[in-house]
């Protein structure tokens, strides 16, 4: 993964220099470990900002919405498939972007890594499949694969679906992943426990709405939950109003969500957002055979009608 | 997301069916008339003004 950088570099700068685009979106390195940030580099001078490595989980589509530049933007797997959901929405064309594709290995979950020591970790640093985390008083290496993000360990689709430009060569898409076990163990739960069961998963949810601003599908003028005419949801943390806003939040990704994990690593709380959207991303394979961002040549299932649509909840 | 089976009913009627709508609608409210009131679904802290 780390390798990849020369590679991003070299293309962005050509494109820069070339003026094929008017910027290129990819990652910078943040303030603290572990967050790198988005940024948008304007001048080929600035392109040795750019950085690759595991922690860029961010869902570049993001920044993409209604933009009239021409734009070169780094996409891993997830975020190529937002784009194609982009393109198909009418956000963005096909014309204005240079998507420069990198098979993807994983991103590192921040969460799970804060949550293994109790002082403030100061470095993270990578090398081939080994994370090391230093901070006062400790270090400390860990194996890539067991603090990959959750959503990035049952990733089926880790290369880009669409790119004019590639950075590496296609990396090999895991096999044989159980990709909704979690859905399954609620969906069997019963009506009360169910109840329970979100109660608590969505108690520590302080509605900062990092979840939808981290989310490249949520992208309304203004979110119906802050719309005060009409109020369709109240802006407490009443766990109603909490629960509310999740699980609609979730339905307006039906059909859409790429599960890439933003929200997830967005949330300062930790709290399993994903699960929301990836039962909704279970129903479309299930009921649709569909799955969001794959080819830009057919009509999502939301959009499209056929006569042996399921209906069996309609008496 | 936990809310009993049988409080949410979906039904497709046509405008022209005016018998299926009254059937429905009445089977709906007795559907729900033996749940109860929700308990589950309903906010619990004071409202503000």
């Amino acid at each position: 993964m780390l390798a990849y950088i020369d590679k991003i570099k070299e293309i962005s700068r050509r494109l820069l220099q070339e003026g094929n685009v008017d910027m290129v979106i990819g990652f910078r390195r943040g303030t603290v470990p572990m967050m790198n940030e988005p940024c948008f580099v304007k001048t080929p001078e600035d392109v040795d900002n750019l950085v690759w490595d595991s922690n860029c989980g961010i869902n570049l589509a993001n920044y993409l919405t209604n933009r009239p530049e021409k734009i070169g933007i780094i996409a891993k797997g997830c975020d190529s498939r937002n784009i194609v959901t982009h393109i198909i929405e009418n956000k963005i064309k096909r014309d204005q972007l240079v998507i420069i594709g990198v098979p993807c290995k994983g991103m590192i979950d921040r969460h799970k890594i804060q949550a293994m020591f109790e002082t403030e970790i100061e470095h993270v640093t990578e090398m081939d499949d080994k994370v090391t985390i230093k901070g006062e008083g400790f270090e400390k290496t860990l194996e890539k694969k067991d603090v990959l993000q959750d959503n990035c360990a049952l990733c089926i689709h880790r290369n880009p679906v669409i790119h004019d430009e590639l950075v590496g060569d296609l990396v090999e898409e895991q096999k044989d992943v159980d990709r909704y076990k979690d859905i399954h163990n609620i969906e069997t739960l019963s009506p009360e426990e169910k109840w329970r069961y979100f109660d608590n998963l969505l108690s520590a949810c302080i509605r900062c709405y990092a979840c939808r601003n981290a989310c490249p599908l949520c992208y309304c003028p203004t979110c119906f939950v802050d719309e005060s005419r009409p109020q369709w949801v109240g802006k407490s943390i009443d766990p109603i109003d909490t629960r509310t806003f999740h699980f609609l939040r979730a339905y307006h990704c039906a059909g859409r969500c790429t599960d890439c994990g933003s929200c997830e690593r967005a949330c300062p709380m930790g709290i399993k957002v994903r699960l929301f959207t990836k039962k909704l991303e279970k129903d479309c394979l299930e009921l649709f055979d569909w799955e969001a961002g794959m080819t830009l040549e057919k009509r999502p299932p939301l959009d499209t009608y056929r006569p042996d649509d399921p209906d069996d909840f309609i008496k | 997301m936990g809310i009993e089976p049988g409080r949410l009913h979906f039904s497709w009627i046509s405008s022209a069916e005016s018998t299926k709508f009254v059937d429905v609608v009445n089977d709906v409210t007795a559907a729900v008339k033996a749940l109860g009131p929700n308990k589950t679904f309903l906010k619990t802290e004071a409202k503000v003004a």
